[in-house]
């Protein structure tokens, strides 16, 4: 590819310097694009949204449930991608981003499981079930606080980035191997009743579909975050990369001195 | 590669290497059980073939870090990396080291701690027989866990913390042919699974533990 | 204006606050750190270029 082509693809933002340029050029745009998702989707499904002929008005949980559970799932698959692509192209922009994702997964995670765990109290009696669903976002969550911890523990960054990218990568393949384990391990003895109600209501694993009324502000609510989450992974990798040149000029000071 | 793997088991059975900790800590953990659950001989037929498969989990676990660290200490592993052998067939015969050192004893005395905890009797079997298919995935990623954090002082606790989350498919497979299996059920489905595991792993996992080990190693 | 939420008023509303709690946390935190680095690199920057 020339050097010129080159420039015109995604790959010129391997260079630190445009990435900061640029991000900070669309980063007033994601945020408050977030934000105003956020405010009118979580807004319209609090207050104007009726409730749910079984689940009363604990299905208003699904605004914040839905779109945190996806965001938890693609955050993972954004950091295998930058993983990748670390690991092939040895570009760092790409290595600091996955860093930086990391704990925007975690708390994406742990709200899925907060919101799952405190909208199947009233329908299940107990405040934990082992729900296929949600015990796979409990080790999705183990996953990330592995890769976060391995991260911190490597002094080196380019060795930590190295090893980390490799987790990253087994720890896709386990992710799916226990999706289906635990599918295994929780349907073979009650059917039915504990399939988690939020499925019924999203129509991901059952034949009903969500109606528009709720449909709508969902949507949005996915949007918001989605926004949010940019918004986040370019801020973040910003500061990762500012925390590097920091190390580099240090560095240099050292061997000049 | 024999060679390798002879020297792997001499420095395992040797005082200090470890040989037969796995075992008493497996003891140890059963004895616990009761402890905790109370001695109602049904409960404890009935928690049997998980607490038995955690308990063999947890003991492969232990005996990971000692896998490679004490070969990068000395220098040994820099010069195996250069060996005419290849990185990934070294790791394995590691793995195998570890599987024959830790794996297959308890694969051995799980039918003892069995007694212990009331298996019922279709249980013996199916307990040694997923023990048998599921410790050397056990051994296979606890290696890549090791190889990973090779270089760290206090890396015993983080290995834990990585190698878990990759153990729950095999348990959760193993676990359900125990308990199948003690229940007299059809165990065919997910031992075919822990199997499959267990093969991919071999077969597969090496090249990442090398990968790891070279960059460790740089 | 809030809705009648009937008997799942607890759960709707400590759902609703415990994950606005984690994303503003969130948020607040990458600011923050954002913040005191960039600021360092400024710092470290000047003096570099000041020495060298």
């Amino acid at each position: 590819m020339s050097i010129a082509a080159k420039a015109n693809t995604i790959w010129q933002y391997a260079n630190p310097k445009k990435f900061l340029a640029t991000s900070e050029r669309v980063l007033p745009f994601f945020w408050t694009s977030a934000a105003i998702c956020l405010v009118v989707g979580l807004v319209w499904g609090f207050f104007f949204t009726p409730d749910d002929f079984r689940q009363g008005s604990t299905v208003k949980i699904i605004y914040l449930h839905v779109p945190s559970a996806l965001m938890a799932i693609n955050c993972w698959l954004m950091m295998l991608v930058t993983s990748l692509v670390w690991l092939v192209r040895r570009h760092h922009v790409s290595a600091l981003a996955a860093r930086a994702a990391a704990p925007i997964g975690v708390v994406m995670t742990l709200i899925a499981l907060i919101t799952g765990a405190i909208w199947g109290q009233p329908m299940w009696g107990t405040w934990w079930a082992w729900d296929p669903r949600l015990t796979s976002f409990l080790i999705l969550f183990l996953f990330y606080l592995g890769y976060i911890a391995l991260w911190e523990a490597i002094e080196d960054p380019d060795t930590a980035a190295d090893l980390t990218s490799v987790l990253c990568l087994v720890g896709s393949v386990f992710a799916i191997l226990s999706r289906y384990a635990v599918n295994f391990w929780n349907q073979g003895l009650h059917q039915g009743a504990s399939v988690m109600r939020a499925g019924a209501v999203t129509g991901t694993d059952t034949t009903e579909k969500v109606s528009n009324v709720f449909f709508y502000p969902l949507f949005l609510c996915i949007i918001g975050f989605v926004l949010l989450f940019i918004a986040l992974v370019l801020y973040r990798t910003g500061t990762e990369i500012r925390a590097r040149r920091i190390r580099a000029l240090l560095a240099r000071e050292r061997a000049g001195a | 590669m024999i060679a390798l793997l002879l020297r792997d088991l001499k420095l395992a059975m040797r005082a200090g290497g470890g040989f037969g900790l796995g075992l008493v800590f497996f003891l140890i953990v059963t004895t616990l059980v009761p402890f905790a659950v109370g001695p109602q001989s049904d409960l404890l037929a009935s928690i049997a073939p998980g607490v038995l498969w955690l308990g063999a989990l947890l003991a492969c676990l232990l005996s990971l870090d000692r896998l490679l660290a004490l070969d990068w200490e000395d220098g040994t592993l820099d010069l195996l990396a250069t060996a005419p052998l290849p990185l990934e067939a070294v790791v394995s015969v590691k793995a195998l080291a570890h599987w024959i050192t830790t794996g297959l004893p308890l694969v051995l005395a799980a039918p003892v701690f069995g007694v212990l905890l009331n298996l019922p009797g279709p249980g013996f079997f199916w307990l040694v027989a997923s023990l048998a298919v599921g410790t050397p995935a056990l051994s296979v990623v606890g290696t890549f866990g090791a190889a990973l954090t090779v270089g760290l002082k206090r890396g015993g606790l983080l290995l834990s913390l990585l190698v878990l989350p990759l153990y729950v498919p095999t348990l959760i497979f193993g676990a359900e042919v125990a308990r199948r299996g003690a229940q007299g059920m059809e165990t065919g489905t997910p031992l075919l699974m822990l199997g499959g595991i267990t093969l991919a792993t071999i077969a597969l996992l090496p090249f990442a533990s090398a990968a790891v080990l070279r960059v460790n190693l740089r | 204006m809030m809705p009648d939420l009937g008997k799942y008023a607890d759960a709707v509303l400590s759902s609703y606050a415990l994950s606005l709690l984690m994303l503003v946390l969130l948020v607040a935190l990458s600011l923050w750190r954002g913040r005191k680095v960039r600021a360092e690199m400024e710092k470290t920057e000047a003096r570099v270029s000041r020495n060298g």
